[in-house]
């Protein structure tokens, strides 16, 4: 896993420096214009703040069930990922709102929906740090229920939201706009890879020291 | 060790990084005059733009250097031990 | 079997709270100051604010649902009775059901005082009048907040910061089932009050129900081998 490190990161810091100009030569919206260039990092990074969650999840069932320790390190990576990249589209969200819309915040679906994750992804980060000793099944337990959570938060807030009025802006990709937005998905998801990967190394040597120590006691 | 690839590599990220959005920037050349200017464009577009994607680069560069502390961290410990266990064996 | 073990563990959790009561008086009581002070920060002018008194019942419960969850699980540490109910020779999903009944019970207790105080400060008077669609909302979001609650609950009973560890885990994971109770009282104070919105809120919770009480069920044996 080492050795995908350093390809991961001369294609991210490529793609990462190519991205501006892509974004650039891409069409204005018309009612947005400038501000909805924030839209080619901010959906991206939504995107990856759902695929860590449901990696977490998923790991999280493999740690409870079949008990794998590689399991447990990578759902921890991923919920670090998960909270990384909730907190960039939950700042750079408002951000564009405020220009677009008029407001920081509105009852949308999908804002809702994303908060009340990025509360679940902390609160598991909450758990492993000050949880104490067997922290980490309380944690991949809680990462279960969050992940069955996720219909059940967007079924809630889609009714409750229909009950007031609403302004959502949902923009259909035009042509010129696609290649930007997907060339910059690609970039994320290889920026996720890398980062997974660099913090799941991170878990490994962990585990080696812990390893280390015990077999130095027994000794 | 990881720590050393990580050095190597961190400038010359970090010279493309900070060069290629000074580069892509365009300055408004043209001003369309407007009668009737709707509440949303009296506020400026541009700080809003900067500041997203200064939140995107700074909490990723930021998550990255806790990586590197962390990682700093453990490769010390790791060093220790196996230099202990040299010794002892 | 199952039945017999819930049974004995309800039992047991009653019997244990029959002798000082103090579990039921100190949550209705901490219910009823939470529901006063809501009361000052929402009513203007001597009139409550529109649509406050659905928030404030459901936030009350589940601030006193917290509460008398942290405080029944602490007693189970102190007395070292938790080990002593892993170890026995009976499933553990039916000695969690039953800390489970015990919660339901003591919520619903807590609703009953809730609604007339609520009624009586908001002058919602309709209210009562609709109460078996509201009874079914109430009952079903208890079970829905307590069945989460009693899992988290039970979880973090030897962590530390188990404390504070509680409502921030528990308080994400509830979110549907509060936004449907608080929604579904919402409809009933209507006038003419909004019947099939309040099913289809009942309809929801009752599907949360049945999904976390399946995963609680199931996580519980692998969560609490230790």
């Amino acid at each position: 896993m080492r050795k995908l490190f350093l390809p991961l990161t001369l294609l991210a810091a490529a793609m990462f420096s190519y991205a501006p100009f892509m974004i650039d030569g891409a069409p204005y919206e018309s009612t947005m214009l400038l501000v909805q260039k924030i839209f080619y990092f901010h959906a991206p990074a939504g995107f990856i703040m759902l695929t860590s969650g449901i990696v977490c999840g998923v790991a999280s069932v493999l740690f409870l069930w079949k008990k794998r320790p590689g399991a447990d390190r990578v759902a921890l990576a991923a919920g670090e990922l998960t909270v990384l990249f909730g907190a960039i589209v939950l700042a750079t969200g408002p951000l564009w709102a405020r220009k677009a819309w008029g407001v920081w915040w509105n009852a949308d679906v999908r804002l809702t929906m994303s908060l009340v994750g990025w509360l679940i992804a902390v609160g598991y980060l909450i758990v492993r740090r000050f949880g104490g000793p067997g922290s980490e099944k309380l944690a991949a337990g809680l990462a279960v229920f969050g992940t069955a959570n996720v219909p059940f938060i967007y079924v809630s807030v889609n009714i409750w939201r229909t009950m007031h009025p609403q302004t959502t802006v949902v923009p259909s990709l035009v042509e010129g706009m696609r290649g930007p937005f997907w060339f910059c998905v690609l970039a994320f998801y290889v920026l996720y890879a890398l980062l997974m990967t660099a913090r799941i190394h991170l878990e490994r040597q962990r585990a080696l020291v812990n390893d280390l120590y015990l077999a130095q006691e027994d000794a | 060790m990881l720590r050393q690839l990580f050095a190597r590599c961190a400038p010359v990220v970090f010279l493309l990084l900070a060069a290629a959005p000074l580069l892509a920037q365009e300055p408004q050349n043209e001003f369309v005059p407007l009668s009737e200017v709707p509440r949303t464009e009296q506020i400026p577009a541009a700080p809003f733009v900067f500041v997203a994607y200064a939140i995107v680069w700074l909490a990723v560069l930021f998550y990255v250097w806790t990586l590197w502390r962390r990682q700093g961290r453990v490769e010390r410990e790791l060093q220790d031990l196996q230099h202990k266990m040299g010794s002892r064996s | 079997m199952f039945g017999r073990v819930v049974w004995l563990v309800l039992k047991k959790d009653l019997a244990i709270e029959a002798r000082s009561w103090e579990l039921v008086i100190t949550t209705l009581f901490f219910a009823l100051s939470a529901v006063v002070v809501f009361m000052f920060a929402f009513v203007r002018e001597g009139q409550p604010l529109e649509g406050a008194a659905s928030g404030i019942l459901w936030i009350a419960l589940a601030f006193a649902g917290t509460l008398a969850l942290g405080r029944t699980f602490e007693r189970e540490r102190q007395g070292e009775t938790l080990r002593g109910l892993l170890l026995a020779p009976a499933s553990r999903a039916a000695v969690f059901t039953g800390k489970l009944v015990g919660i339901v019970l003591l919520l619903l207790a807590v609703e009953l005082l809730l609604v007339p105080l609520v009624v009586v400060l908001f002058q919602e008077n309709d209210l009562l009048g609709r109460w078996p669609l509201l009874l079914a909302l109430l009952v079903t979001g208890a079970v829905g907040f307590a069945t989460v609650g009693t899992l988290f609950a039970a979880m973090l009973v030897r962590a530390r910061s188990r404390d504070v560890l509680l409502p921030i885990l528990l308080y994400p994971i509830t979110i549907p089932a509060l936004v449907a109770g608080v929604n579904g009282t919402q409809a009933l104070m209507a006038t003419p009050p909004a019947e099939p919105l309040a099913i289809m809120w009942i309809a929801m919770l009752v599907c949360y129900d049945v999904v976390f009480l399946t995963l609680a069920l199931w996580v519980f044996e692998p969560l609490m081998t230790e």
